[in-house]
C-alpha cells in the first residue's frame, strides 16, 4: 500500500507513545524490572514473588537455634516475644493462643514476614535458603508438614494452614458503615 | 476543670442530673454566663494588690529559629509505652487530658512503630510504583514536591485505640492512655490517583501493597478503590514537613481508615490482583469474634466519641457548681451529626454544642454545661455520624467480640464522678 513517507513516521511515533501519558505530570522515572527487583520482596498467597532456593526442617532448626530461640523460646514456645508454635484448638476458648500454627491463614506470610522483618535486630540479613528453612521448621513444629518435607517456591504455596477458613472478609462484602456498626 | 459559680436557678436543665441547655455555649450564651456572674475568680487572683512581674521590667528573649513551648508546659508529654527490651517497637499516646480544640500538635501526635523510627535522608529516599502497571516508575522527593496537592484536616486513629477498655477490669489511667492512640492534623499531600494514572494501572489491579522503609518494612494491602478515591502521599502535617516519627519524608494517608494502613516512610506501592495477606493484616489487625473466627479487612474507623474532661485525674476539685463537660467525636464514615451527653448513666441524654463546623473524618469538639450537685454522677457521650450510625455501648461490642478483640473498640466511655470528692474514675457501666 502506498503511503507518503512523512505520514508513516508520524503514525509510528503515535503508536509507541504510552496510551494515557497525558494523565500525569510525567515526573516519574521509568525503571526496569531488573533494577526494581531488590525492593520487590513481597510474596502473594499463591506463591507469586517466591525466589529460587529451598530449605529443610533440619536446616531451619539450626538457624532457629542460632538466631531465633532467644526471643521466641524452645521450639517456638514463646520467650520474651511471640509464641510461634501450638495453640491449635484454643481459638474458641476465652484464652486464645494465637500462633503461626493456630491463627495464621497463609504459609506465604511466614516467608514474607521473616524475610522482611526478622531477625528483629538484623532484618533482611537471612539468605533465601535460610528463610525457606525457617518456614519449614515452623510449619513442622506446628504439625503442618512432615519432618522430611522441603520448602521451596513449588511446595510452599501448596501448604494449607489449619485456620485458613477462620477469617471473614469485611471488605468488600460488608464494607458499609451501617454494617460495620451492626456487627 | 473550668468551673462556673452556680447562683442562677433559672438555667434550663435539659437532661437528668444537671445537664444544661447547650445555648449556654452558643452565641451569646457564654456572655450570659458572664453577665450572671457565674464565672468564679480563682483564689490566687484575689490575694492583695497586683504586683508588677519581673518579666515586664526587662526585655524578653530574642527571636528564635524554631519555637519552643513555655518551660511551664514541659510536663505535657506523650505517654510512652513499648515492648520491654526492644528498641522502637510499641506505642506512645497523645495526652488528650492536656489538650483542647481539635488539632494535635505534631510533637504530641501518637506513635505506633513496628521496628523503630528510621532516620531517612530525603535525597536518597525513593517511592516505587510497580506491579500491574504499564510503566513502573520511581519518584524522588523533588519529583513529588512538584505535583499538585490537597489539604484536609482529618483524624488518624490506631485500630488498637481504646484497647485498655477491653481489659476485664476498668483501668484507672488518664484519658490519653485510654484513648490516645488517635490524633488529628491538617494533612497536605499528593493525590495518589495522579501517580497511579501516570503509572497506568492494569484492569486487574484491584489491590496495592504499601510498604514502609522502616526496619520492619511494615506493609499492608490497600484496595485500589480507596487509593483512587481519596488516598494521598502525605508530605506536610500541620503546615510543616512530617516528623520522623510520623513517616518523614512521606507517608500514605487514607482518610477515615485504621491507622496501621497509613504506612509511614512509604517506599513502595505494588499493584496486585489480590491482597498480599501480610503479617499485619492477618495475624494482627484482625478482629476476633466470640466463635473464634476473626474479621479481616475491617478498614473504616467507626463513629466514636470520648469525654476528655472531666476524666481520670481531671477531678471536680472545686465542689458543686457549674462545669463544662467537653470531648471529641469523630467518624471514619464522614461528619459528626450529633453528640449526646448523659450525666445519669444513660437514663437521659441531651445534645451537646458542637464547636465550629463538623469536618469530614475529623475531630469535632463538643461541649456541655453541667451543674454538678455534689452527688454521684455517671457521665457518657454518644456520637451519631452523618450516615446515622450510633456509637455502641461496651456491652454491645462485648456481645459480639467478647473481651478478646483489641481492635476497633468504638464503644462509649463512662466516667464515674464520686459523691462529694468529685474524683473521676473509669467504669464499665
Amino acid at each position: 500500500m502506498f503511503m507518503p513517507k512523512k505520514l508513516v513516521i508520524v503514525l509510528f511515533v503515535f503508536a509507541t507513545m504510552p496510551s494515557n501519558a497525558q494523565e500525569g505530570a510525567g515526573l516519574g522515572t521509568p525503571i526496569s524490572q531488573q533494577n526494581l527487583a531488590p525492593w520487590d520482596i513481597s510474596i502473594q498467597p499463591n506463591g507469586d514473588g517466591l525466589p529460587p532456593g529451598s530449605g529443610s526442617v533440619e536446616a531451619g532448626e539450626a538457624v532457629y537455634m542460632q538466631k531465633c530461640i532467644a526471643c521466641h523460646g524452645v521450639e517456638g514456645s514463646g520467650g520474651p516475644y511471640d509464641q510461634l508454635v501450638g495453640g491449635q484448638g484454643t481459638l474458641e476458648q476465652l484464652q486464645q493462643v494465637r500462633t503461626v500454627g493456630s491463627f495464621w491463614p497463609y504459609a506465604s506470610t511466614i516467608f514474607d514476614y521473616i524475610r522482611r522483618a526478622m531477625p528483629f535486630e538484623n532484618p533482611q540479613s537471612l539468605t533465601n535458603d535460610e528463610v525457606y528453612a525457617l518456614t519449614a521448621y515452623l510449619l513442622f513444629e506446628n504439625g503442618i508438614i512432615d519432618e522430611d518435607d522441603v520448602m521451596n517456591s513449588e511446595t510452599l504455596p501448596e501448604v494449607e494452614m489449619p485456620n485458613e477458613e477462620g477469617f471473614i472478609l469485611a471488605y468488600p462484602t460488608d464494607k458499609s458503615m451501617e454494617e460495620m456498626n451492626e456487627i | 476543670m473550668t468551673q462556673f459559680k452556680d447562683n442562677d436557678s433559672d438555667l434550663q436543665q435539659v437532661a437528668g442530673n444537671g445537664l444544661l441547655h447547650r445555648r449556654l455555649f452558643l452565641g451569646r450564651g457564654a456572655a450570659m454566663l458572664g453577665g450572671l456572674g457565674l464565672f468564679s475568680a480563682s483564689a490566687s487572683a484575689q490575694q492583695g494588690p497586683l504586683q508588677i512581674p519581673q518579666w515586664m521590667l526587662e526585655p524578653g528573649a530574642h527571636m528564635s529559629g524554631y519555637g519552643q513551648r513555655s518551660q511551664y508546659e514541659e510536663g505535657v508529654q506523650r505517654i510512652v509505652g513499648g515492648a520491654p527490651g526492644v528498641s522502637g517497637s510499641g506505642v506512645s499516646f497523645t495526652p488528650l487530658q492536656n489538650l483542647h480544640g481539635t488539632i494535635t500538635p505534631n510533637s504530641l501526635h501518637f506513635e505506633r512503630h513496628h521496628s523503630g523510627v528510621p532516620n531517612i535522608n530525603p535525597e536518597e529516599h525513593r517511592l516505587l510504583i510497580h506491579g500491574l502497571v504499564s510503566r513502573p516508575l520511581v519518584f524522588s522527593m523533588d519529583d513529588l514536591m512538584r505535583y499538585p496537592t490537597v489539604t484536609r484536616i482529618q483524624f488518624l486513629e490506631c485500630s488498637g485505640n481504646s484497647f485498655n477498655n477491653m481489659l476485664p477490669e476498668a483501668q484507672q489511667a488518664p484519658v490519653g492512655v485510654l484513648h490516645g492512640l488517635m490524633s488529628c492534623s491538617e494533612w497536605t499531600g499528593v493525590p495518589l490517583s495522579i501517580l497511579m494514572d501516570e503509572a497506568g494501572v492494569e484492569p486487574e489491579g484491584d489491590w496495592v501493597l504499601a510498604e514502609g522503609a522502616d526496619a520492619a518494612a511494615m506493609s499492608r494491602s490497600i484496595p485500589m478503590e480507596k487509593i483512587m478515591d481519596d488516598a494521598i502521599i502525605a508530605l506536610y502535617q500541620n503546615g510543616e514537613r512530617l516528623r520522623p516519627e510520623n513517616g518523614y519524608p512521606m507517608r500514605l494517608f487514607l482518610p477515615g481508615w485504621e491507622g496501621n494502613m497509613a504506612v509511614k516512610w512509604l517506599r513502595r506501592l505494588k499493584v496486585n490482583r489480590d491482597p498480599t495477606m501480610t503479617r499485619d493484616e492477618t495475624s494482627h489487625y484482625t478482629d476476633v469474634l466470640l466463635d473464634g473466627r476473626a474479621r479481616m479487612f475491617t478498614y473504616p474507623m467507626a463513629v466514636k466519641s470520648v469525654i476528655t474532661s472531666p476524666s481520670t485525674g481531671l477531678n471536680l476539685n472545686s465542689g458543686p457548681g457549674i462545669y463544662e463537660i467537653t470531648g471529641l467525636a469523630w467518624s471514619g464514615a464522614g461528619r459528626i451529626r450529633r453528640v449526646e451527653v448523659s450525666a445519669d448513666g444513660g437514663a437521659s441524654w441531651a445534645e451537646a454544642a458542637i464547636s465550629g463546623p463538623a469536618l469530614d473524618k475529623s475531630f469535632t469538639r463538643f461541649r456541655m454545661a453541667w451543674r454538678w450537685n455534689g452527688g454521684p454522677a455517671t457521665l457518657k457521650s454518644r456520637a451519631i455520624d452523618e450516615t446515622g450510625a450510633v456509637q455502641p455501648t461496651r456491652d454491645e461490642l462485648v456481645s459480639i467480640h467478647g473481651e478478646r478483640s483489641n481492635y476497633h473498640n468504638n464503644s462509649i466511655q463512662t466516667w464515674h464522678v464520686a459523691e462529694n470528692s468529685g474524683e473521676v474514675s473509669n467504669v464499665y457501666a
